[in-house]
């Protein structure tokens, strides 16, 4: 028989302004199986808790119902004062006769009949509550970060001091992403790669980091603390180990048309290359796609010439198994393609370029040598244009967020400009100028008074090219919407920042979700904002939504520290609230017939298979079987069981018909 | 089966029908934009009692008719929106399972009136409030679930 004890707490005026919670405790004195029912002003205050406390202990209580606020809010405080007293934490339950009930209705007789109802609910819940322990996984202590951009390399380096080990997976041939590319940075304008490289190089140094280039996730499995990563290490076709970077195949290759990726196709790489100058590692690669070698089988001039003989052209992609504990994805993001502008020739001219190929024009280590060339001619524009929002906050381009970058890079862009070419003219076109970060308004302003950047409301609606430069129409609605046509030497768009390539297969290899324009979402807006909805799985930087340099590396600290807290326990403990598969004595030994109905519903792969076998060993039955490390407790597989053979701990069949039964 | 104390009428006291209302929710949304109404302290009618479930997904449907058995002259049943399900896709499962149910209650006779799918988030409480108005007022002037009860003298569970 049970030993319910039932508080029903007034919350000051809160709840005992509306609800009689006198009469409410009488009336659930009169429930079966109550043998203890007190009301009392704040029942999370101190004397409350002792007051549930005690009752516990001095009535034997096997179950407590607290009638108070939401269980959203207190039902940890209760809990905890239960499992204090010696009750199961889980066999504590709360009413909610405060957000439900006296706060959402006058005050009534049926208003306190509601309370007696909500009452009753749970005194049936709690009589069938089972008690419950909190499950226990062990925790590896590695963590994958995916992505070597700065948010990436920043998660891993904050990991790896905290002691832990972590391997941080590349999917190019170098680590440094995009700020890599970048001349000179925002608010501040100190060199990109001046500060980068060191970051770089240290992460590679690191003890603790084991990096993996030219590398790419090929699957993982598992749950929180167990993962295990498969990893596709993609040929380089050398020894990397006796390479010593010297660079003479680079040079001699014959192969020579090549667009070089990281300089946007302004300049030309061989089929052997180091992406850039400071690449780490600083090992050369074989394209094989464009490799003379891989297309007919012949040449072999890198393997000649290399002193060091480190050229493997047999070489084959290798496949990794690591076990892992927590995953950063840190993959950044892509740039909207200029072919997605006809108002703009498609992207077809030259002269008309996106951001990254302008830092690639005004970077120190670019093709032009920092000159601000333009890409036709190699003429030093007098005029530039520069437009911001394209494609940005533009339903039709399928974008309607900011990408909240474009107005900071585009002043810097102009600024730039007008540092290296005196007599020149810079225009921007805007819509809005969104510069909130500490200088950044500042930043702009210095463009705008210091650096003569003439600043244009308006979009700008076309582009084309005429004698040698493109005429750029818009109009300047600050002027009563007057039309304006500028004829400018080189167009520079800001185009909108999107989601990384493959974002969407990597999301639904990680079972992670994503939002509708395919960044990573994370578990909540504002209270989780590095967290997935995946246990053990963390957002880093602009694969979340479009970011700059310091809110990746706030971010990826942040997503550090989270992986850090996660490994500074030896062992986890999660809910209880999971499915559980029955079991029973031979010969039913399961109600479980083993249709698998429930793997299908399941959202996290967490029902496997279990082979049933007597003591000599002898197949019994197949039956499903739930991965307690796994299952998140949604009890999708309960309701689609057809033997009802699963159950959800905490929410059981009989809690919840027990409940209806109640109303 | 333990014998329940019998249902008191809920009565606002002007001899009005007062439906009994059973809201099957999800602990995530629903839930939450319920709470969010009791904090926003936007008033509705007290005839609604509610169940907590993790997900939509863990709905059996079974329970709205053992709900309908137990004297409920009305039901709603909510959760995340599509897309918002907390365990990604819960939220799926239940309306596909109210499609093909809806479809069997109809062919039972059950009047589709009286069950309510709706997708209420944590941030609309005052849409909860809403939706329970709602209901309710449409069950009231349904009147009691008589027929449910006849159905059950006739043997039908």
């Amino acid at each position: 028989m049970a030993r319910i004890g039932v508080f029903v707490c007034h919350c000051g005026e809160n709840i005992g302004g509306t609800v009689d919670c006198a009469q409410v405790a009488e009336a659930a004195r009169s429930l079966r199986g109550v043998v203890h029912a007190v009301d009392y002003k704040y029942m999370c205050s101190d004397p409350g808790q002792n007051l549930l406390k005690e009752a516990i202990r001095e009535k034997r209580l096997d179950g407590v119902v607290v009638a108070a606020c939401s269980p959203r809010m207190h039902e940890p405080t209760f809990r905890a004062a239960a499992e204090e007293a010696g009750l199961n934490g889980y066999q504590c339950e709360m009413a909610n006769v405060r957000e439900h009930c006296s706060w959402v209705h006058e005050k009534a007789n049926s208003t306190t009949a509601k309370a007696i109802d909500l009452v009753h609910i749970q005194v049936e819940k709690v009589k069938r509550d089972a008690p419950l322990h909190p499950i226990r996984v062990p925790v590896s202590r590695t963590a994958l970060v995916l992505g070597g951009g700065i948010a990436g390399i920043q998660a891993a380096l904050d990991i790896a001091n905290a002691g832990n080990q972590v391997i941080l997976l590349e999917r190019s041939p170098s680590i440094g992403g995009h700020m890599s590319q970048l001349s000179e940075t925002f608010p501040t304008l100190d060199c990109s790669q001046c500060i980068l490289t060191p970051r770089m190089v240290e992460v590679a140094r690191h003890p603790n980091v084991t990096l993996y280039t030219y590398s790419e996730l090929e699957k993982l499995e598992g749950f929180i603390g167990n993962f295990k990563a498969t990893i596709r290490r993609r040929a380089r076709k050398l020894d990397e180990k006796i390479c010593n970077g010297c660079g003479v195949c680079t040079q001699k290759c014959p192969v020579k048309k090549i667009p070089d990726e990281f300089n946007e196709g302004l300049s030309q790489r061989r089929a052997i290359y180091i992406p850039f100058p400071q690449a780490v590692p600083n090992k050369p690669v074989i394209d094989t796609a464009n490799c003379t070698f891989f297309k007919n089988g012949k040449c072999r001039a890198c393997e000649k010439l290399c002193a060091a003989k480190a050229i493997r052209l047999d070489q084959q992609d290798e496949i990794v198994v690591r076990e892992v504990g927590a995953v950063v994805l840190a993959t950044g993001f892509r740039t909207m393609g200029l072919e997605r502008f006809p108002e703009y020739g498609y992207g077809r001219h030259p002269d008309l370029i996106d951001g990254l190929k302008f830092e690639r024009l005004a970077s120190a280590s670019g093709p032009t040598a920092g000159v601000i060339r333009r890409p036709s001619d190699g003429k030093i524009p007098e005029t530039v244009v520069f437009v911001a929002c394209a494609g940005s906050r533009d339903e039709q381009k399928g974008v309607s967020y900011c990408s909240k970058i474009c107005c900071m890079y585009t002043a810097k862009h102009a600024m730039l400009y007008r540092h290296k070419v005196h007599g020149g003219k810079a225009y921007v076109f805007y819509m809005d100028v969104r510069a909130a970060g500490k200088n950044y308004d500042e930043f702009v302003r210095r463009a705008v008074e210091e650096d003569g950047v003439k600043y244009v409301r308006g979009r700008v609606s076309r582009i084309y090219p005429d004698r040698g430069q493109l005429v750029v129409k818009g109009v300047d609605t600050l002027l009563g919407g007057e039309p304006l046509e500028i004829r400018a030497d080189l167009v520079v768009l800001a185009t909108a920042v999107q989601a990384q390539q493959g974002s969407e297969e990597m999301a639904q290899k990680l079972h992670v979700s994503y939002d509708n324009h395919r960044f990573f979402a994370e578990a909540h807006p504002k209270l989780r904002p590095v967290e997935t909805n995946t246990a053990g799985i963390f957002l880093a930087g602009a694969c979340q939504a479009p970011r700059d340099i310091p809110e990746s590396v706030a971010q990826a600290s942040g997503a550090a520290a989270k992986v850090c807290g996660l490994f500074s326990r030896p062992e986890l403990t999660r809910e209880p609230v999971v499915a559980v598969v029955d079991r029973q004595a031979p010969p039913v030994w399961s109600s479980c017939v083993g249709c698998f109905l429930c793997r299908s519903a399941c959202p996290y792969q967490a029902i496997e298979e279990e082979t049933i076998r007597t003591r000599k060993g002898e197949v019994v039955k197949t039956v499903a079987r739930v991965n307690a490390g796994l299952c998140q407790g949604c009890g999708t597989c309960v309701a689609t069981c057809r033997t009802k053979s699963i159950d959800l701990q905490g929410f059981t069949n009989e809690q919840l018909f027990a409940e209806v039964m109640a109303i | 089966m333990e014998p329940t104390p019998t249902r008191a009428e809920p009565s606002n006291g002007t001899g009005t029908f007062q439906p009994k209302i059973t809201a099957f929710v999800c602990n995530w949304c629903t839930y939450a934009g319920a709470d969010l109404t009791g904090t926003s302290r936007i008033k509705y009618q007290s005839n609604v009692r509610v169940i907590r479930l993790p997900c939509t997904g863990r709905i059996d449907f079974m329970l709205l008719l053992k709900a309908f058995a137990r004297g409920s002259d009305g039901i709603i049943v909510s959760g995340c929106h599509p897309n918002d399900c907390h365990y990604t896709s819960g939220n799926y499962h239940a309306r596909r399972r109210w499609i093909v149910f809806r479809d069997l209650l109809e062919f039972t006779g059950i009047d589709l009136r009286r069950v309510t799918f709706a997708w209420v988030s944590a941030a609309e409480g005052a849409k909860w409030a809403e939706l329970v108005d709602e209901v309710t007022n449409r069950v009231r002037e349904l009147g009691p679930y008589r027929e449910y009860q006849a159905l059950l003298g006739a043997g039908i569970e």
